[in-house]
């Protein structure tokens, strides 16, 4: 069941005091307008360990910024800090150019989604999304439009009169979206929002979310373990891990050009292969590998030669056919383990360098060559495919 | 879609409804043998006592099977008839029995409820029985002139029939008339209907008093880390590892005017010598000490429930835009409502019918309903303490449909 918007009313109202963000997604370069400032800020829950480490983000006013991270990385204390319900033990978080520190969450004007929604049980669909309005003094007139307004804006209006508890999750997803809307913040956060929806109807939430972003212009910080979700919605994603951020880029530039190790594993598939600079020119490496093969590497934070590095190449820029490869280009040996059909693609498992755990994956094509276990071939990819980073 | 769907069936054709119920027949058998002993427990622990109870607060043979003969004549004559000389030669003739079997305290004991000091009146009467001559209506009214007054007649026309109102009109401090009405007994002799509401208030304030106490300790259990909660759960529960007894008594140590509260209090100079304060043997001391042992009745409920509620709704509060004073208000205390009704509807009916603690520390003002009941009860009246335990039991029953009506029973959550 897709759903149309019907946003014409809202967009206007709120497009007056909010501008729209770029058409391609807000690069590291649109600084003008700051909207959302971590300035130094660290966090310490027990006075012994730091959870989050001297972070410092700037997002940009309509930008769609996810926070994705292993599960303790600091994703939900760094959210909460922002929306007030923890304080920063160090450094400053401004707001539209204001320190926020010393503001409490209800005067934050901050939309929040949580994880587990978070509708008041006790209320219906209606006076749960009247419920910011009455706390701000709205008269019920303008009250009653704007929820229509909102849950109209979500396909829910026909569920006004329903207490969450009669609702199905995406249901109860759609009105928490609606009302961390309703009030009309220009700033939404939102923590793992469609964690408990399954594979569908996560990808269609995530549909709806990224349109309403783009059509409301308003800032979104989203938090997510799912990496998939992290790239296909957001202009930029802040990776983090030990409370740090590992690196901090739009999606594309994030999987095809991770800075260090630790990116490189956590954002899709990865094959690792350890070696040793062997030839460092502007550009350019090349490794050697432990048993002795040269493979050519793009060097990422590698400086010197001589030094350990950790070769990462996706699995599916991994060819087997000369024909493919660039002139010059340094092919290794490799033995076909298993192959496994996934449908669209074929999952080959080859034993390269002595370790067994590489994964080259083939388009399902008609003329696609079948390889059997067992047979030896010899692989390769271009050298900007291969990025030699410094081992974690 | 008009047609009526045709009935479907098993594949070896039997009805698929029959086919259900008798799939489902052998596992509902089953769960039946599982709580058969428990249904049993409850039926000859609980529902025969309390049925035997209130059979008892209507029935009363003490006089009906004593007296049959005046008995039949009450029965034959309707209300009103002027007792006649077959009445009393009824009378005498049951009077002459009752010497016989030595039943005249009992018939005596029946009538006393209602009209007082007439014992002596069918003792002694019955004595002489045998030497009664007819006209008997002359020779009784010689033998004592009470016999002649409407109100007895009444009574014993009342208590002819083992089944009556008698003790209910008496639990609500009312009585026959000598026209046979039923109307309010002397001011000074109204006790009961006092003390109920006496007893339904003080449940209330003490209900009142936990649920002020009980909120924050129950919140705070339900907010704090494992480990500290833990340990407050056990100074809450506390209370019901120890004797009852010893509980009351460490009070009357507390609190009586030699007590620890008072010299405190006096060696602080806040009150002089003879100013102690009396803060036991009365209504302070019933409401003291019952508000301790009733509160963690409270507490565990509103604990249960508060524990359900998820910080993520206050915090989902605030961020829309709400003081934590709103948040409290509209968004917390709300979902505690079913702990609020679960834990005041248990401590209320639990202090409604409270006997031991206001025996021991209330002293003459500090008494409540059961104080009463178990008094009857030791004067071996289980009649009227069976009315005026049933009319407890109907106080609570209403408390309950209340409650229902308002909160929905469904609602109740006590662990
Ligand atoms: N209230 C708290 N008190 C003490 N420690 C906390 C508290 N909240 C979080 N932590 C700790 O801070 C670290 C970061 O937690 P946080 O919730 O920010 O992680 P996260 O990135 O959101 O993880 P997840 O993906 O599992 O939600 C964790 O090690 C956690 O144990
Ligand atoms: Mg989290």
């Amino acid at each position: 069941m897709r759903h149309g918007f019907r946003l014409s009313q809202f967009k206007e109202n709120v497009q007056e005091n909010l501008p729209l963000h770029g058409e391609n997604g807000v690069a590291t370069e649109t600084r003008a307008n700051d909207f959302v400032v971590f300035d130094h800020v660290q966090k310490s829950y027990d006075g012994v360990s730091l959870v989050v480490k001297d972070l410092n983000l700037t997002i940009a006013k309509g930008e769609f910024l996810t926070m994705l991270g292993p599960s303790g990385s600091g994703k939900t204390t760094c959210l909460m800090m922002l929306a007030g319900f923890e304080t920063a033990t160090n450094g400053e978080i401004r707001l539209d150019g204001r320190n926020i520190n010393l503001v409490p969450p209800h005067k934050r004007g901050i939309g929040m989604v949580f994880q587990n929604y978070a509708l008041f049980p006790h209320m219906t669909v209606g006076e749960n999304l009247s419920f910011p309005l009455e706390v701000r003094g709205m008269g019920k007139d303008e009250r009653e439009a704007k929820v229509k307004r909102a849950l109209d804006m979500v396909q829910m209006y026909s569920f006004i009169n329903r207490r969450p508890a009669q609702l199905s999750g995406g249901q109860q997803q759609r009105i928490a979206l609606a009302r961390a809307l309703v009030f009309d913040p220009s700033l939404v956060l939102m923590d793992e929002p469609l964690g408990a929806l399954d594979k569908q109807l996560r990808e269609h939430m995530q549909f709806e979310i990224k349109h309403l972003h783009e059509s409301l212009g308003i800032t979104v910080v989203y938090v997510t373990h799912d990496q998939g979700e992290a790239l296909t919605m957001s202009d930029r994603v802040a990776v983090f891990n030990d409370g740090k951020i590992q690196q901090l880029a739009p999606p594309a530039d994030l999987y095809e050009r991770p800075e260090n190790s630790f990116v490189a594993q956590f954002i899709g598939e990865n094959n690792k292969l350890p070696g040793v600079i062997e030839e460092l020119s502007e550009g350019k490496a090349l490794v050697r590998l432990a048993t002795g093969e040269l493979i050519d590497a793009t060097p990422v934070n590698v400086t010197a030669k001589g030094q350990k590095t950790l070769v990462s190449i996706r699995p599916e820029r991994v060819e087997f056919k000369p024909e493919m490869m660039p002139p010059g280009a340094h092919m290794i040996g490799a033995e076909v383990i298993e192959v496994i059909y996934m449908g669209d693609i074929l999952r080959a498992r080859l034993k390269v360098a002595g370790s067994d755990d590489f994964v080259m994956k083939m388009r399902n094509t008609l003329g696609q060559t079948k390889l059997s276990p067992g047979e030896t071939i010899r692989i390769g990819w271009h050298p900007q495919d291969a990025r030699a980073l410094e081992p974690m | 879609m008009t047609d009526v769907p045709p009935l479907l069936t098993t594949a070896d054709g039997r009805p698929l409804k029959a086919a259900l119920a008798s799939a489902q027949g052998r596992a509902r058998r089953k769960a039946f043998y599982l709580v058969a002993p428990l249904l049993l427990f409850v039926v000859f622990s609980f529902i025969l006592p309390i049925g035997q109870m209130l059979h008892r607060s209507i029935y009363h043979d003490g006089f009906s099977s004593t007296a049959p003969n005046l008995s039949a004549w009450f029965a034959a004559n309707p209300s009103g008839t002027e007792p006649d000389e077959a009445a009393f030669a009824a009378l005498a003739a049951d009077l002459a029995e009752m010497k016989k079997n030595k039943t005249a305290g009992e018939a005596a004991t029946r009538i006393n409820y209602t009209v007082s000091a007439t014992r002596s009146l069918f003792t002694a009467t019955a004595r002489k029985a045998d030497k009664l001559q007819p006209p008997f209506k002359e020779a009784l009214l010689a033998e004592d002139a009470k016999w002649g007054e409407p109100v007895i007649w009444q009574a014993m026309r009342a208590a002819s029939n083992p089944y009556t109102t008698d003790f209910y009109l008496i639990a609500t401090d009312r009585a026959r008339g000598a026209d046979g009405g039923i109307e309010q007994v002397p001011e000074n002799e109204r006790i009961y209907l006092w003390l109920f509401g006496k007893t339904f208030i003080l449940s209330g304030l003490i209900t009142f008093i936990c649920l002020i106490l009980a909120f924050p300790i129950a919140h705070l259990l339900a907010t704090l880390p494992m480990a500290k909660s833990n340990l407050l759960m056990i100074l809450v529960l506390l209370p019901f590892w120890t004797s009852l007894l010893v509980r009351t008594t460490s009070w009357i140590v507390l609190l009586q005017g030699q007590g620890v509260v008072n010299n405190i209090l006096v060696s602080l100079g806040m009150i002089g010598e003879d100013g102690r304060i009396t803060m036991i043997y009365n209504q302070t001391g019933t409401i003291i000490v019952m508000t301790h042992i009733l509160l963690p009745f409270m507490v565990l409920p509103l604990y249960s429930v508060m524990r359900t509620i998820k910080p993520s709704y206050a915090r989902a509060a605030r961020s829309l835009g709400a003081t934590s004073w709103t948040t409290f208000r509209r968004i917390y205390l709300p979902q505690t409502l079913p702990g609020i009704g679960a834990g005041a509807l248990l401590v209320f009916i639990l202090a409604v019918g409270y006997y031991i603690t206001p025996a021991l520390v209330g002293g003459a003002d500090g008494q409540l309903i059961s104080n009463l009941i178990q008094f009857h009860m030791s004067k071996s009246n289980w009649s009227l303490a069976a009315a005026l335990s049933g009319m407890l039991l109907v106080g609570v029953l209403l408390l309950y449909w209340l409650y229902d009506r308002l909160v929905g029973i469904d609602k109740l959550k006590l662990g």
